[in-house]
């Protein structure tokens, strides 16, 4: 046990916190909106310049060649410093690792320098109207097109955050019409630019246009368009599931830092009855145990262990933990809890967490069946 | 940056898994039940194994003969303790009294016998009066509540309760009768916070046991044809108990590191460690009770020895929610008197 972090990684915290310090924007408007999403979109571009959009990338990549121990610390600042969500997310922390693993050198070099620098912006196309938690019955096919080179594509995705916004998609296509359930299946990234796409925001359940209907018909992509073996898609796209329920998507500083504005909120505050008091020590506990969970887990990643199915247990923890957290400050806040504001945001966003990212029933299963060893039938 | 057991730390805790598992199964806890299968013979012999390995004076400083190891070494060692339901205070004596009795005056041939495994010594110093194992214990240390002086008494001072859990050796003390140590304020409230962490790791311990039962009894068990652990219902509770149980695993190693570099959290963090531990390991029994239906309702059945263990100790060394107060105070959280 060394529960110390090195005068590199020390000197690595401080120059974060103090870049983030002196160019952490004030209040954006949503990231999921049009208006708010080119403001976050000026600030990823900061980022980027900087070399502090990705930093656990190569330097040839606009990254720091961060280890993941940086990484967390990098996070930990972050929110900290109260800086905003990132519109990048799900290209930065979802499909750059799958590229990492299963991507070509070229098609690494082609998109990633691109996502960093947030000129190519990604969203994903998981779910469809008919597979949702069920994502093996995708119906969405590509059919080959010898002639040109490449896969037509015909289907339909939805609930895919920030689409309308975003420029590019990625997500999986049934290659073999013969196939069911998790074969013939191939992981694809698509400009939604393409003749053929089209992309059809509409509101959340929070106000933003932050969900899109991705239409596709007869979409033509290049055979260089697919990631990993065609009919592989779905192993590939399991690396991605791992990544986003686990600790890239929500690592603890953001938590962390919550807790911290919770207990702010309590202190002084003639609402903290004792009964709330003790919720919110319950939270600040809980983000106290992410937080070492979290740093016994990055251990065994730096020593080469995979996380495999734990990432569904992380993924239940923070989706709880998060709602925990919102729901006690809306209870300190009492009558003013409904006015706009950034718990009353934050706790429409985490009613959200137990949903994406593969609904919290699902995990369980998950859970129960490969860390637990029970019968899946 | 390494959270993990040093590969000393893991080979201590295998070496003592190893013996418990050996010389505690679940029949030498029942050996500690009053009863027909009462056997005090067979609960001191595992006392005599765990001196012989040299655990009793595991906590006790170099300079005073010790080993002088730290919390990080010993949380590994009795949650495998907990693991077992061991029937004796192994907590207190090793992790407790050994360290107090080294750092008072003129308590040399105590700790002497204690290293040695002639002086069993267990503790209360939570200010209930109520001692468990001071059945099998020499001596007694009592204390007025958290921080409070703390005073010896010989174990026979105890009159003997019912416990929910009859390996508890449960005895109820007088404690303006103990004659009070010689002990600077900073060494009571460190023997506290290692009383906290030590049943924190039990609990946790007893948590594993009670978990790898109730997994093996739903894949086994079949009602309608299949595996009663292939419904969802059965699932999502296990689940949801191996979630509780692994998030409050890693906040004890916290806090024994924390103790172990005098860090200024140390206090808060064995509180954190506590409160987890005693919730999850509540959420654990009760789950385990629950899917393995009414054979876990009989004594013949194992279960009963560690889901009673549970009961009867979650609440001893602050309960969860007493240790959120002490939490909430070191946030600087203080409930407010008024409500609007």
């Amino acid at each position: 046990m060394d529960l110390t972090y090195s005068a590199a990684e020390e000197a690595f915290r401080a120059e974060a916190r103090e870049w983030l310090a002196a160019n952490v924007p004030g209040d954006l408007a949503s990231g999921d909106t049009a208006a708010g999403f080119a403001q976050h979109l000026e600030w990823e571009k900061r980022l980027f310049e900087a070399r502090w959009a990705v930093v656990s990338w190569p330097e040839a990549y606009g990254g720091r060649d961060a280890s993941i121990w940086e990484w967390l610390i990098f996070e930990e600042e972050y929110y900290r410093a109260g800086a905003p969500m990132r519109v990048t997310q799900n290209g930065i922390f979802l499909l750059a690792p799958t590229l990492f693993e299963f991507g070509t050198p070229e098609q690494q070099d082609r998109i990633l320098p691109r996502m960093a620098a947030a000129a190519d912006l990604w969203c994903q196309g998981w779910s469809e109207p008919g597979a949702g938690s069920d994502l093996a019955a995708t119906k969405s096919r590509a059919v080959r097109d010898e002639e040109a080179g490449g896969w037509r594509l015909t289907g339909q995705k939805t609930w895919t955050t920030r689409g309308a916004f975003c420029t590019h998609m990625f997500g999986l296509f049934r290659t073999d019409p013969e196939s069911e359930r998790h074969r013939g299946l191939t992981y694809f990234m698509v400009p939604l630019d393409a003749e053929g796409v089209t992309v059809r925001g509409f509101e959340r359940l929070d106000g933003d246009e932050g969900f899109a209907e991705v239409f596709l018909e007869d979409a033509f992509i290049a055979d260089d368009a697919a990631i990993g073996e065609v009919g592989e898609g779905w192993r590939v796209a399991m690396a991605t599931t791992g990544s986003e329920r686990g600790l890239t998507l929500r690592s603890p500083g953001r938590f962390l830092s919550a807790a911290e504005r919770l207990a702010e909120l309590a202190r002084d505050n003639p609402r903290a009855s004792a009964a709330r008091v003790d919720r919110v020590a319950r939270t600040w506990i809980e983000a106290e145990a992410y937080q070492q969970f979290t740093l016994a887990q990055v251990t065994a990643i730096a020593a080469g262990t995979s996380t495999g199915a734990q990432s569904s247990l992380n993924k239940l923890f923070w989706s709880e933990l998060d709602i925990h957290l919102q729901e006690t400050a809306l209870d300190l806040l009492g009558p003013e809890a409904e006015l706009d504001g950034p718990w009353s945001r934050g706790f429409l966003f985490a009613l959200a967490g137990p949903i994406y990212a593969g609904t919290n029933e699902i995990q369980r299963n998950i859970v129960a069946e490969r860390l637990l060893g029970l019968p899946r039938k | 940056m390494r959270f993990a057991l040093t590969d000393d730390q893991a080979a201590l805790r295998d070496a003592a898994r190893e013996l418990l598992s050996r010389e505690c199964p679940p029949d030498a806890v029942r050996a500690a039940w009053p009863g027909a299968a009462a056997d005090p013979g067979r609960v001191a012999a595992i006392w005599a194994r765990l001196a012989e390995m040299g655990v009793l004076g595991a906590a006790v400083p170099e300079a005073d003969g010790g080993l002088g190891l730290g919390a990080c070494d010993l949380v590994p060692l009795l949650e495998e303790a907990g693991r077992v339901a061991l029937p004796l205070p192994l907590v207190e004596t090793a992790f407790v009294a050994a360290p107090l009795l080294a750092a008072a005056d003129g308590q040399e041939e105590l700790l002497e016998r204690l290293v040695g495994g002639e002086a069993i010594i267990a503790a209360g110093l939570d200010g209930s009066g109520l001692v468990p194992f001071a059945g099998v214990a020499e001596a007694l240390l009592v204390s007025d509540g958290p921080g409070a002086p703390i005073g010896l008494l010989a174990a026979d001072a105890a009159e003997p309760v019912d416990s929910i859990d009859g390996a508890r050796g449960l005895g109820r003390v007088d404690i303006a009768a103990a004659t009070p140590l010689d002990l600077d304020p900073r060494e009571r409230a460190a023997a506290w916070d290692r009383g906290v962490l030590g049943a924190a790791a039990q609990l946790i311990g007893l948590s594993r046991t009670l978990l790898a039962l109730s997994q093996e009894y739903v894949k086994e068990r079949r009602q309608f044809g299949v595996p009663i652990g292939s419904f969802q219902a059965v699932k999502h509770q296990l689940a949801n108990a191996l979630l509780a149980l692994e998030f409050a695993a890693p906040m004890a190693l916290r806090a024994a590191w924390s103790i172990d570099h005098g860090a200024a959290t140390a206090s808060r963090d064995v509180a954190a460690a506590k409160a987890l531990a005693s919730d999850a390991a509540e959420q654990v029994a009760a789950t385990a009770l629950q899917v393995h239906g009414a054979i876990a309702y009989t004594t013949e059945y194992d279960l009963h020895l560690f889901a009673k263990r549970v009961w009867a100790s979650a609440r001893t060394w602050g309960d969860a929610e007493w240790q959120r107060t002490q939490v909430a105070a070191a946030l600087d959280l203080n409930p407010g008197k008024e409500m609007r």
